[in-house]
């Protein structure tokens, strides 16, 4: 009955805590294998930069609207839009690589946000753009995560070889095809959508904490594109739930709690992984014939 | 016999700066050409100009319409971290047959394994490519080329930092390629190389120097004359006056040499 009290009763007699475990679960079969790719593609702290950077679009929307997710979403949406494209743009037309113009944009954004919030508003209120509540889903944002989720996954399945002929070989998709620019702002584009996705439930810093962590994680385990984004999201639901259930019994923030959830599995894949430090220092120790 | 790719007066370069200059000539249905140059000469620059990945700075590189491509990039150009075996990377080859959504059918498959052991890589299908030794890479790389079944083929420096085995094996299939009749048109530095396996040469140093049957191309005087090629960047270097030929052979003259 322990077990079931631990486990199965927040979920089964609680509507919140269902509600969150979807939303949770939905957010992770998309976000996971989006950080896959971020992480594939050496853009690991690329999702962070685009998280700040929505601040100012959901601040427009606070600020107009007030705390309704609608506005605040699309806000987070063009905003994120705006720089992932003129980041882009800057990278493709100018001398300077993508990394440079992408810490510009984000960060003029984020001064835009802070300074937009202030205009309005309590800290209160930032605290919420900043760091979500994952316990307070209704049915309008658990709505839109699906639609997101299910977005991406499409997207993800229509794209696939072309995403990894751009990651493994891009002078030879450019070589084959017209498809490697597009596909790279597709992909930026599926990066600000999770990141919005993400921010009723997370907030904008910590969203990108579920999309990047697992893949991160995963990494360690599997040297398949296909096993290492089913790995991701498997790593992630079970960050969800072990983070509701220890924000239910401790009484701790929600956010934090699955973040630092999906965090203890990067610290065990690390050691632990099939291709982590353990299993290599083992390896080291014998050796085949050829 | 019929063109294939044409130049006519083609510039290709960078930041206004040339690194092909001028360059006129036919690369003809079903040739072998080794292309010669030093360092900066614009052998790469010509490859992505064919490729269309750099857009011509004047002039035009126009190729036949029936053509079909495969371009080789260097090495250096590849993730070699990515998680990918090599049957992943070989299969990438289908690319011009099932684009990005199309299905792949046993027939496919059966192309990719002939490809495989066409190159010596039976067997190795599930090793992950961060485990190949750059012999081993190339040869996959090849076997991607083999599944392609491109009529224009195009190899950047395929024989750099690789054994002589690798080279004469990888050297076969060149040749192969050429027997059936497709156009084939590589980078080369080893000049011995070149003279012992390839029909025609271009000798380059931004325009062309020699163009034509290997040995002849490859004559003490014309390597001497591209050895004056001065691998310069200029800031300040005059701009070029495409409409009278006699100044603009004059804007060009390198350095030194009246």
């Amino acid at each position: 009955m322990l077990l079931y009290d631990w486990f199965i009763a927040p979920f089964a007699e609680f509507a919140f805590m269902q509600r969150a475990l979807l939303g949770a679960v939905l957010l992770s079969l998309s976000a996971c294998p989006v950080g896959v790719f971020l992480m594939l593609r050496r853009m690991s702290l690329t999702g962070d930069a685009m998280a700040h950077a929505l601040l100012p679009g959901a601040a427009v929307g606070f600020l107009l609207y007030g705390l309704e997710l609608l506005p605040m979403t699309l806000g987070g949406l063009i905003a994120g839009m705006v720089v992932a494209l003129s980041a882009g743009a800057v990278s493709r037309l100018t001398i300077q690589k993508e990394d440079a113009s992408m810490a510009a944009f984000y960060l003029i954004s984020l001064a835009f946000g802070v300074l937009i919030v202030s205009l309005r508003g309590s800290n209160v209120d930032l605290m919420h753009v900043l760091f979500g509540t994952v316990l307070a889903l209704n049915d309008e944002a658990l709505s839109l995560i699906g639609g997101i989720s299910f977005f991406t996954l499409a997207s993800l399945a229509i794209f696939w070889r072309a995403l990894v002929a751009e990651c493994l070989d891009p002078l030879f998709l450019r070589s084959v095809s017209r498809l490697g620019p597009p596909v790279h702002f597709v992909f930026l584009g599926l990066v600000v959508l999770n990141l919005v996705g993400g921010f009723q439930a997370l907030g904008t810093l910590l969203s990108v904490g579920l999309m990047m962590v697992p893949a991160a994680a995963a990494r360690f385990w599997t040297v398949r594109v296909h096993p290492m984004c089913a790995l991701a999201i498997g790593f992630g639901i079970l960050s969800c739930v072990s983070g509701l259930l220890l924000s239910y019994h401790a009484s701790l923030p929600s956010g934090p709690a699955i973040i630092l959830s999906a965090g203890v599995l990067y610290i065990i894949s690390i050691f632990a992984g099939a291709r982590g430090l353990l299993a290599s220092r083992v390896r080291s120790r014998s050796h085949r014939t050829a | 016999m019929p063109a294939c790719v044409t130049f006519e007066d083609l510039t290709l370069g960078y930041n206004s700066h040339p690194a092909v200059h001028h360059l006129n000539g036919v690369v003809q249905k079903g040739s072998l050409t080794a292309v010669v140059g030093a360092n900066g000469s614009g052998k790469s620059t010509l490859m992505k100009g064919i490729v269309g990945i750099l857009k011509p700075m004047s002039g035009h590189c126009s190729i036949a319409a029936d053509v079909t491509l495969a371009y080789l990039p260097q090495q250096s150009e590849l993730d070699r971290s990515f998680p990918a075996r090599v049957i992943d990377l070989v299969t990438l080859g289908l690319w011009p047959r099932r684009g990005l959504l199309g299905r792949y059918n046993s027939e496919d498959r059966k192309s990719v394994a002939d490809a495989l052991s066409a190159v010596g890589l039976e067997g190795f299908e599930k090793r992950p490519i961060d485990t190949l030794s750059g012999g081993q890479l190339q040869r996959a790389l090849f076997a991607r080329v083999l599944v392609q079944d491109a009529n224009l083929i195009l190899l950047d420096e395929p024989f750099n930092a690789i054994d002589a085995k690798t080279v004469a094996d990888l050297i076969g299939l060149i040749k192969r390629w050429h027997g059936e009749e497709r156009t084939v048109f590589v980078v080369v530095h080893d000049l011995d190389l070149v003279r012992e396996h390839f029909p025609d040469a271009l000798l380059l140093a931004r325009g062309s120097v020699a163009w034509g049957e290997a040995r002849k191309t490859l004559s003490s005087e014309n390597l001497l004359r591209a050895r004056q090629f001065h691998e310069a960047w200029d800031e300040d270097a005059p701009w070029c006056a495409t409409g009278d030929a006699h100044e603009h052979d004059r804007a060009h003259q390198p350095r030194g040499v009246a």
